[in-house]
């Protein structure tokens, strides 16, 4: 029996995974998928949002400017690259102006700071890129970019270091509120068996509301929103230099332009409705509208440059607003339901909310000995040339490069495999270090960190796998090696 | 801080070629750096036949070829670095036309490495999947050509029983054949353009021998299968390449190889601030093969995409013999203007870009490529308005790279040079 079981390890559910591990309580988060950071979390705009869109009053614009707020401490203690940027919203008429406007006093309400309107001229000076048409722009010097693989594998790290513990491949099917002589408790009937626990925390992103659905009379529903993305290399990751988004829509912040944590031009996303919780498939329809779109604010895109194309789901619950808390007919589930954006920028403070409320439901006690350091993946680029030489000398796997785009070494890999939770496949390696990130796309590395995982895992190179499941690389020897 | 007189980055074919013609040109102090755990670079995977036939007149694979070229360079005792990455190429902060190379392998660490002249010789690398914006699932199972023939050539393993290929640039249409011998059913192989971007040969050999259909002027317009590759679907696409809707052709499959392109590795070459021609996207270098950063020189398909590798080896020697030359001091000043070369009418570059006519050597190797399909054709060169070259060619394709050799004193009868044409011409 489990005091918590967070169902998802994205961010959401690891962020607060990681919140709960302050406290004495044995928490286990249950994932679907082989690895955390598989869903929503793994595609997206990478934003740390200002605050300004969500609606005044709601937990979404608290949750936002409190995340926002949080992200530098969080990221200095988990060793997680982040960098404010600031964030501009362009439009390109006069009449659009008064929507800047609205937006300027919505973030004001909302307590984002320093937000101001910026003429064409100091524009046109800030992003030498912006097009003829673009007039005016909201600036939010708060606004970030962060890696979101790294957030969300640290506070894994960070919770697993103090005692979480993780179970992967492991699809919960139902979750039964049960009562018996000693008290309420749930069980997840999951693939791997019956897991209890006294409470279950849901942050199973686009299946949130079917576990909601299973213990509540109040329904919820989620629609799967996708977004389409273009990622360019990083030679183009100088084109703009701030996150610009046209004017918002209904469906959401529009289409942005954006350099990654990492100096990559990211462009996207789209906002389809799709009923798929699975369907991260691109379309021809959905990448043609990222490129016109972004070019309709940004010239000279360098879309020659793209290295790869990718969607990812957002839960967009119907009321468009975070559902957090213990869920009314059915006390001790803790919604974690509808984190779409800015659901990011605000996993520090979804995290904290969690956990407060959990830690409520089960009277726990802080503890004594709780970490809150990680440290990363050790970058050796970052060293001075004598404690990289002196790093090599004692770990000579560090003088091996094995992914040449992005400069990753043997040693950062198997540093990567060797945490808890480690990574396990191609992709985990990817999310983790970078290697397969590049602008070959791991054509040129994934043999060899193939071989590096069948070594350090212990099992046969047929084995390895793409992003777990039934996604091996290989379908076995050829005729001379067989 | 080691110092070299020569630097040549990369030990495949370039690399090779490039360092024993430095030796063989008089200079001693050459210092090959390769990242792979062995010399060779891609040949070591190309382990079909068909190399040297220009070179040395005969038909070797891959990994026979480039054994004579090590060979030769261990007999010429010249030194080389395996496993070693080079980081970065900078200038010398004292002012001195020296390049400070740092370069990273698990013995030595990381190295500055001063060097008086640079040889780059990184090869290329293929197009990925996300640069040609194919939509659907990104599952297991998809591949470039070349990732996989490492797959089944070294490592020894199948990367898919049943496939479809995108491309029919050569590593695709030697996959196709190489997958098919090794027992996987090979479907077909797609080609957005209406023509391929291959070798004829290749398409003779390793296509119309498997009875494999080249489908031209089709696409990929979908992947299924969210774990590994279930099936991809093409279709026909109009002279603007967009797919027609009514022409899919849906492909129950495992695996999805790649073959659309070979681009220039040149970070390095960036980052050290040479010129890099937006077409070719290599360096753009002079007559003697030196980018626009005095002592560097590049070749091969670092330089440009090449389809035969002796002509990475005659390219990669002319880089080496002048490399030392300037080592040496004896390249000379400068006696006449730059003259920039220009490609028109069907040409899409030359390399070299640019022609000094004072410092020349006798004769100057022209190479370029054609933009379409072109039959009975004439390849011209001008100087000034004085035609020097005019060859009729029965085809000229994209997939087949061009070559001119024209003779030094053709130029000193055309006078003062003030222009150098390239250009295609119907009679």
């Amino acid at each position: 029996m489990y005091d918590v079981i967070i169902i998802g390890a994205g961010v959401s559910g690891c962020a607060a995974a990681r919140e709960l591990s302050r406290y004495d309580l044995k928490v286990l988060v249950v994932e679907s998928a082989e690895d955390v950071c598989c869903g929503t979390s793994k595609a997206n705009s990478a934003i740390v949002h200002a605050g300004y869109d969500a609606k005044p009053g709601t937990l979404m614009a608290k949750l936002n400017v409190e995340g926002n707020r949080m992200m530098e401490q969080v990221c200095q203690d988990l060793d997680v690259p982040f960098d404010r940027i600031g964030s501009l919203v362009v439009c390109r008429s006069d009449e659009d102006r008064s929507v800047l406007d609205k937006l300027l006093e919505q973030g004001r309400q909302n307590n984002v700071p320093g937000l101001r309107i910026v003429d064409r001229d100091e524009l046109k000076e800030m992003e030498p890129h912006i097009t003829d048409e673009t007039q005016w722009a909201l600036y939010a010097p708060t606004g970030g970019v962060v890696c979101p693989f790294t957030l969300t594998v640290a506070y894994a790290e960070n919770a697993a270091a103090n005692g979480v513990q993780f179970m992967f491949d492991t699809c919960v099917d139902q979750v039964i509120p049960t009562q018996s002589d000693t008290g309420k408790f749930f069980v997840l009937e999951t693939s791997k068996g019956q897991l209890q626990a006294e409470v279950v925390v849901n942050a199973a992103g686009v299946y949130a509301d079917r576990f909601h659905n299973q213990v509540s009379k109040e329904k919820i529903h989620i629609t799967p929103r996708r977004g389409s993305y273009n990622l360019m290399d990083k030679s183009a990751g100088n084109h703009v230099r701030h996150v610009i988004f046209p004017l918002p829509s209904d469906k959401g912040k529009g289409t942005l332009v954006t350099p990654t944590v990492h100096g990559n031009l990211l462009i996207g996303p789209t906002a389809v409705d799709i009923e798929d919780p699975e369907g991260t498939n691109t379309t021809a329809q959905e990448l043609d509208a990222v490129v016109q779109t972004s070019g309709k604010y940004i010239a000279d895109i360098p879309y020659r440059e793209t290295i790869t194309s990718f969607a990812g789901l957002r839960a967009h619950e119907d009321g468009h607003e975070f559902r957090i808390g213990e869920v009314e007919d059915c006390p001790g589930f803790v919604d974690c339901a509808g984190i779409e954006s800015p659901g990011l920028t605000s996993a520090p403070a979804i995290g904290v909310m969690v956990a407060e409320c959990v830690s409520k439901i089960l009277n726990a006690e802080k503890k004594m000995d709780f970490d809150p350091l990680r440290e990363g993946v050790l970058d050796p680029k970052t060293l001075t040339p004598e404690a990289y030489i002196e790093l090599i000398r004692q770990e000579p796997a560090y003088g091996n490069i094995v992914c040449r785009c992005e400069s990753i070494t043997e040693g950062e890999i198997i540093d990567a495999i060797r945490r808890t939770p480690g990574a396990k496949s191609l992709d985990g390696v990817k999310r983790r270090t970078r290697a397969g990130m590049g602008r070959c796309q791991a054509g040129f590395c994934s043999p060899r960190v193939m071989e590096i995982l069948s070594r350090e895992l212990g099992v046969p190179l047929e084995e390895i796998t793409k992003s777990g499941g039934e996604s091996r690389i290989i379908v076995g020897k050829d005729k001379f090696a067989g | 801080m080691n110092r070299t007189k020569i630097a040549v980055i990369g030990g495949g074919p370039a690399g090779l070629a490039a360092a024993i013609e430095a030796k063989k040109a008089g200079e001693d102090s050459i210092l090959v750096l390769e990242r792979d755990r062995c010399l060779g670079g891609i040949l070591n995977q190309c382990i079909h036949n068909g190399f040297g036939l220009h070179t040395f007149k005969e038909e070797l694979t891959g990994p026979e070829y480039a054994q004579r070229f090590i060979d030769q360079v261990r007999e010429l005792e010249i030194p080389c670095r395996l496993g070693t990455m080079v980081m970065s190429i900078a200038m010398a902060e004292d002012g001195s036309s020296d390049k400070i190379v740092t370069y990273l392998n698990h013995e030595e660490g990381l190295v500055q490495l001063r060097a008086e002249a640079v040889i780059l010789a990184m090869g290329c690398r293929e197009r990925p999947r996300g640069a040609l914006n194919i939509p659907g699932f990104r599952p297991a199972g998809i591949y470039t050509a070349g990732t996989a023939q490492k797959l089944v050539n070294i490592d020894g393993f199948m990367p898919g029983r049943s496939v479809v290929i995108l491309g029919s640039g050569d590593i695709g249409l030697i996959m196709a054949r190489r997958m098919t011998l090794e027992g996987a059913k090979v479907q077909a192989v797609a080609e957005l353009m209406p023509y391929s971007g291959g070798l004829k040969r290749n398409i003779v050999q390793c296509l119309d021998d498997f009875g494999i259909p080249l489908k031209l002027s089709h696409t990929v317009v979908n992947i299924e299968g969210k774990e590994r590759v279930k099936a991809v679907t093409i279709a026909k696409v109009d002279e603007r390449n967009k797919p027609i809707p009514g022409t899919e052709e849906r492909f129950e499959c495992d695996t999805l190889l790649l073959s659309c392109g070979l681009l220039p590795e040149n970070e390095l070459t960036s980052g050290l601030g040479a010129v890099i021609s937006p077409v070719t996207r290599g360096p753009e270098v002079n007559e003697s093969l030196e980018t626009s950063i005095p002592g560097v020189f590049a070749c091969g398909n670092v330089l440009h995409v090449h389809d035969l590798v002796d002509f990475v080896s005659q390219e990669a020697a002319q880089a080496g013999r002048n490399a030392a030359r300037f080592v040496q001091g004896q390249a000379g000043e400068t006696p006449t203007p730059d003259i920039r070369v220009t490609a028109e009418n069907g040409v899409r570059y030359t390399v070299p870009e640019i022609i000094n006519p004072g410092r020349m050597e006798d004769t100057l190797t022209l190479r370029f490529r054609v933009g379409a399909v072109y039959q009975d054709i004439y390849e011209s060169v001008y100087v000034n308005d004085r035609r020097i070259l005019h060859r009729k060619k029965k085809i000229a394709a994209p997939g087949e790279m061009e070559t001119v050799v024209i003779k030094k004193d053709s130029f000193d009868q055309a006078g003062e040079v003030k222009s150098i044409t390239v250009r295609l011409e119907e009679e």
